[in-house]
């Protein structure tokens, strides 16, 4: 199995803490955040997880063509994503339905998409800078890398003033690691020390190819050749990933230029809904990783901290609640206007679109309505 | 002023990043060196590497970091060295840049130039002579333009740096040297605007680029031997200005399209049909297309076979006025 010694991790998958000379400098970052922050961590992978599932349910029952479970890989989204900082952009691939949350982008939003009335779904300026999801795997770890370039443009790094600096972050997933783009970028962002943070989440499959058909050695291991900082960490600890995710924000932050984290973590579910792992996937594999469950994991933890049960029925209840939302807010959405066909096409005037456009409204309005006498 | 397509192109780049501190100059070679063809020459001392960098080898690199950096407010303007490098950037320009204030829904525009030289006529190697142009006009969400003349280039380059849409910017590398008369006060007309460069009565001779100096020779040509040729400079292939178009095709009633670019599946193809479409009853002869051949771009010895000639496109005026 991959998690090595070289695995950074705060929590054994039972929940007990782990202590050694690698680990216990992350420890006091995580000894600094208070019970309101542990628990949204907790409250975060739990309910996101509950959307997850009825999503999944939206789609078998027909509301969705697709869906794109994020299941098993909540810990190591979490934790990196309430590392950033509020001016910090993060270039999602399309899977990263619980830093979504965290960064203001509901669910529903995300559903919109994968419902086919948009192609995008919010606008990143008003929503924590939280980028849209991107389908073609690799391209926007470029997208983050010349956004990153920017900032030192804007001479947004290494200010002196650490409340004023700004880095991106790009989750992208291991088949990513094989794209000439995610090469590309790494190369860019090396070059111009751009202050990005690569963000790795392993989770051993590519649909149905095996991690080790993109690569036979550790994929932190890359990023050396790159010149560039790396850690491997426990995926489904999201302490873990919370305090490393931190460190290397900083590093990129203050000048250190771009770095690399892969999270080991694992899908539980499928790739999409169109997906049927059973075909190339063993059962030992599956019951290695639901042992590591990111979920229950933290709650053994937080329950050994003396977190209350009723913290944990309250959190059941929101996502029971949550989850009832959902399914009505879905049920309820309405198909997108036809001139969303033409209309952002371009921001400015194109006369031959626009022609076709009207030619568009004015064939429809020909058809004789129901009703009409 | 009197200058070469290649200084006029060097000037509107200046006054654009003079006139726009956002926009950023960036590409293979373009800092120290000015570029392989000297395009962006000087512009390094003038404006510093902050806003005018050399970039590692890699298109794709160029111009998906081009977006990321357009997301964060800046105007780049990317060299793509040759017209048969660009293949490597194809899927960022067709499936991000293009697509992305689409998916944005409105609420992020991409300002991102690619220029690229383009074209034959210069005996170079594989790779280095194609005329790409029908990828990127087939694809919504681009802008495609192509100055024929250095007044052109200087005012269009000016002209792209400052809307909001990405814009492919196709430069006839054949005309780079060659000098023409720049007016630096007035464009004369719009960005996307075709242009009467020759009027006459009995054909109409459409093209862009570098085979606007062919049409024009082919106009004289036929004038002497009593044949009154119209010639139309496209400069704009997305959007076309097919009110131009279409008003010359009804003047004269016979359109040859000429293109270096294979004419199959072509923007030759596009006029060709859109001007069946709107001038049909005041055509007196189908519209006949002159192109390069659907082959793969010749070794150089061959290129002027390959080419449209004065002789191939005088030939297609002879078949047009013959219905």
């Amino acid at each position: 199995m991959p998690l090595s010694k070289d695995t950074l991790s705060l929590l054994a998958p039972d929940g007990s803490v782990v202590h050694g000379e690698a680990h216990d400098r992350y420890w006091p970052v995580i000894d600094a955040l208070d019970d309101q922050t542990l628990q949204l961590m907790y409250s975060t992978m739990a309910i996101t997880r509950a959307l997850d599932y009825e999503a999944g349910t939206l789609q078998r029952q027909g509301q969705m063509a697709l869906w794109v479970p994020a299941i098993g890989q909540e810990a190591c989204q979490v934790g990196s994503a309430l590392a950033s900082k509020p001016q910090d952009s993060i270039f999602p691939a399309y899977r990263e339905h619980s830093v979504a949350r965290l960064r203001g982008v509901s669910m529903l939003q995300i559903i919109r998409m994968l419902r086919g009335l948009t192609h995008g779904g919010w606008d990143p300026e008003t929503h924590n800078n939280f980028r849209l999801y991107t389908l073609v795997i690799g391209s926007h770890t470029l997208h983050a890398t010349g956004y990153a370039m920017g900032i030192s443009l804007d001479g947004q790094v290494a200010t002196g003033d650490a409340s004023r600096d700004e880095a991106t972050m790009v989750y992208f997933g291991d088949g990513a690691t094989s794209q000439g783009d995610t090469h590309e970028a790494m190369v860019f962002a090396q070059s111009y020390q751009a202050p990005v943070v690569f963000f790795l989440q392993n989770n051993h499959w590519a649909i149905s190819t095996p991690v080790r058909v993109q690569s036979r050695s550790p994929l932190y291991q890359r990023a050396a050749g790159y010149g560039m900082p790396s850690k491997q960490i426990d995926g489904n600890d999201v302490l873990i990933s919370y305090a490393v995710s931190q460190q290397m924000l900083d590093d990129a932050r203050s000048g250190g230029g771009p770095q690399f984290i892969e999270a080991l973590t694992y899908r539980i579910g499928a790739h999409t809904t169109s997906d049927d792992p059973t075909k190339y996937r063993d059962d030992d594999e599956l019951a290695f990783w639901t042992e590591r469950d990111p979920i229950a994991r933290f709650r053994a933890y937080l329950e050994s901290r003396g977190t209350p049960g009723s913290f944990f029925t309250e959190v059941d209840q929101q996502a029971a609640d949550e989850v009832s939302d959902l399914r009505k807010e879905v049920l309820a959405l309405e198909p997108p206007p036809r001139g969303n066909i033409f209309a952002h096409v371009y921001s400015a005037e194109h006369k031959p679109l626009e022609a076709q456009a009207a030619w568009l409204e004015e064939f429809e309005g020909s058809f004789v309505q129901k009703g009409d006498s | 002023m009197n200058l070469t397509m290649a200084k006029a192109l060097n000037e509107g780049l200046r006054r654009a990043m003079s006139t726009d501190d956002s926009v950023l100059v960036l590409g293979e070679e373009v800092g120290q060196l000015g570029g392989v063809f000297r395009i962006t020459e000087g512009l390094l001392g003038e404006f510093g590497p902050q806003r005018v960098f050399d970039t590692p080898l890699a298109e794709s690199g160029i111009v998906g970091t081009a977006i990321g950096l357009a997301m964060r407010g800046y105007v780049p303007i990317c060299e793509i060295q040759f017209d048969g490098f660009v293949y490597p950037g194809f899927d960022q320009i067709t499936s991000q840049l293009a697509k992305l204030t689409a998916r944005y829904e409105g609420t992020l525009s991409m300002p991102v130039i690619i220029r690229i030289p383009y074209g034959g006529h210069i005996g170079a190697v594989e790779h280095h002579q194609e005329s790409p142009e029908a990828y990127f006009a087939h694809t919504p969400g681009l802008r495609v333009v192509s100055p024929a003349t250095p007044h052109d280039a200087y005012w269009m380059i000016q002209e792209v740096a400052s809307q909001p849409d990405p814009v492919i910017f196709l430069e006839p590398k054949s005309r780079y040297w060659h000098k023409g008369e720049v007016n630096t006060d007035d464009p004369g007309v719009g960005l996307h605007d075709a242009v009467v460069v020759r009027p006459g009565s009995d054909v109409t001779l459409v093209g862009h680029g570098a085979m606007v100096t062919t049409l024009m020779q082919v106009a004289e040509v036929a004038e002497g031997e009593g044949t009154s040729v119209e010639v139309i400079d496209l400069r704009s292939l997305s959007p076309i200005d097919w009110d131009v178009l279409v008003r010359s095709a009804q003047s004269t009633g016979r359109v040859v399209v000429a293109q270096e670019a294979p004419g199959s599946v072509s923007v030759g193809s596009e006029i060709a049909a859109t001007v069946t479409e709107r001038a049909f009853y005041s055509l007196e002869a189908p519209v006949i297309r002159v192109s390069g051949f659907d082959a793969p771009f010749p070794p150089a010895q061959l290129e002027s076979v390959y080419l449209p000639s004065v002789d191939r496109l005088l030939d297609a005026v002879d078949r047009a006025m013959a219905y």
